[in-house]
């Protein structure tokens, strides 16, 4: 069987089809929604905050994605490099950065791993608005 | 693992007999069929032979056929080529909303060097309105090009009909307007006769059923002028200039020799097992439902609407379940707009997104359509679970 890596990488490959942390989160702390269906992709992030040591930092982070191999990959790929990370280093990852962890992108999916760093900064900016009401 | 290919109308394997009917023409009789030598004139004869067997099951003369290098390149030099012999360069031009980029295409670049054209709107099923083609028809259309079949979702256009409708009211207006027609999905299972069709200028190839790619057949009604878009010889009357490759246009006349004969009982085999794959995938999968007309339809196609998933991610996982098929995502298409033809249709971005196509074909077997019946229903249960679920309960 021809090699599917001339299409995607392994690591994009590898969480496309073993997806990490899918499915809602019950009362988190934080969710970004990004996206449209009308474009064809909507990720949601969802994250919980615990603080240690007086910083806080992303227990935990789930994700539910409509859209294609690349946007399920950099949604999964996301919530795997933001969990346990302080939140003010999660809310820095770059799309850049998701797509070197993947192994890099075609170019006309690069918008997919731009979708996942906006849904990061999303959920991030929830929680903070939720916490300091 | 289980290999199971249903995406026969991208392309299909070349028949056995159509390999072992080309095969001398490689290395044995190579000789160009311009040369006047004894190897020249093998590959002219056979060419000649060739064009005369196409010529004949579409009940055209053979001088009528000329062969081109792709589907494409024929359908660009139907339409360019009338454009071409203009002696004027302005008009009207009529085509529809859900043709293949090869046409589409062409027709945007025609826009663009000032020419007019009317691009047909479709009902639901895909299906053009023969009371609105006629009431674009004007005294300046130069021509009509509308697609056989469509490649997508399979509806079969009224052709014949429309054959009719373009003639009557070139005699209203006392000015011919051409008709092409498109018919690269057709060919295996509707059988193709020119003169019933009333088309001037027809266009498909042998690698949509068991023959080669690489080679495209045009057929021009006697008295249609044309004028070429590339130069360099008087072959195929100068139209498309460049040697002829003789064992692909043997491999076309065999193909379309074998499809012909068995037409009748391959449409009845495919059918039966399109039918199947239908009634089990809308038994098996909820929110799902069918593109294109329920009865118009091309034998071999069937083509659906997942909700809540995107297409290219089902491509994924039914390739990794050894399974190939289609989809006018718009992931696949790397543009961010999902199939054009669709959208024409009415189908809302969000939801075609989710189109995967089947085309089945000569080799598709029962146990193939069980296999995919087994697959596919928890493909799209895996898909849906990640897909949030906002978008799976409301209505975008």
């Amino acid at each position: 069987m021809a090699d599917l890596t001339s299409l995607y990488s392994k690591k994009v490959l590898d969480h496309f089809y073993h997806p990490r942390n899918v499915g809602e989160m019950k009362n988190p702390d934080g969710v970004g929604t990004v996206g449209n269906p009308v474009c064809g992709d909507v990720m949601r992030l969802f994250i919980k905050v615990e603080k240690k040591n007086g910083e806080e930092y992303v227990s935990e982070a789930k994700f539910q994605t409509l859209g294609c191999g690349a946007a399920i990959a950099t949604s999964s790929m996301a919530t795997e490099m933001i969990k346990g990370q302080p939140l003010k280093e999660a809310v820095k990852l770059t799309n850049k950065a998701i797509t070197e962890a993947l192994g890099g992108l075609p170019k006309n999916k690069i918008h997919c791993s731009v979708l996942a760093a906006e849904a990061v900064k999303k959920a991030v900016a929830d929680y903070r608005r939720k916490s300091s009401k | 693992m289980r290999k199971v290919y249903l995406d026969y109308a991208a392309t299909t394997p070349v028949r056995p007999e159509v390999v072992s009917a080309m095969a001398p023409y490689w290395t044995e009789k190579f000789g160009n069929p311009s040369s006047i030598h004894t190897w020249g004139r093998e590959a002219r004869e056979v060419i000649e032979q060739a064009r005369a067997s196409i010529a004949a099951s579409l009940g055209a003369e053979p001088e009528e056929i000329i062969f081109t290098s792709s589907i494409t390149t024929s359908d660009n030099l139907a339409v360019a080529g009338v454009i071409n012999a203009l002696p004027q360069k302005r008009g009207h031009l009529v085509t529809t909303q859900i043709e293949h980029h090869a046409i589409l295409d062409l027709f945007k670049s025609l826009e663009k060097q000032g020419f007019e054209v009317t691009y047909l709107p479709v009902d639901k099923n895909g299906l053009v309105d023969l009371e609105i083609l006629r009431q674009s028809l004007r005294p300046e259309t130069i021509l009509v090009s509308i697609m056989f079949a469509n490649n997508e979702v399979g509806t079969i256009q009224p052709i014949a009909e429309i054959g009719d409708l373009v003639k009557e009211v070139s005699e209203e207006l006392n000015r011919e307007i051409l008709f092409h027609t498109d018919a690269a999905t057709v060919m295996e299972y509707l059988p193709v006769k020119v003169k019933e069709l009333k088309v001037d200028l027809l266009s498909f190839g042998p690698h949509k059923f068991g023959g080669p790619k690489g080679v495209g057949v045009l057929y021009i009604k006697k008295g249609v002028k044309l004028a070429p878009l590339t130069f360099g010889g008087h072959h195929e009357q100068g139209l498309w200039p460049g040697t002829e490759p003789t064992p692909l246009i043997v491999g076309t006349a065999a193909a379309l020799e074998l499809a012909a004969k068995e037409r009748e009982t391959a449409v009845v085999r495919v059918k039966k097992l399109r039918d199947r794959l239908i009634a089990g995938v809308l038994e098996k999968i909820p929110d799902t439902r069918l593109t294109g007309d329920e009865v118009k339809r091309l034998p071999n196609m069937a083509s659906f609407i997942f909700k809540g998933v995107e297409g290219e991610a089902v491509l994924l996982r039914l390739d990794a379940e050894g399974i190939a098929a289609s989809s006018g995502s718009a992931c696949t298409s790397g543009d961010l707009r999902p199939s054009h033809v669709l959208l024409a249709m009415g189908i809302p971005a969000e939801e075609a997104h989710g189109s995967v196509r089947f085309s089945l074909g000569r080799e598709t077997t029962s146990e193939d359509i069980d296999y995919v019946l087994e697959k596919l229903p928890e493909i799209i249960k895996i898909l849906r679970e990640i897909t949030p679920n906002l978008c799976l309960t409301e209505e975008a």
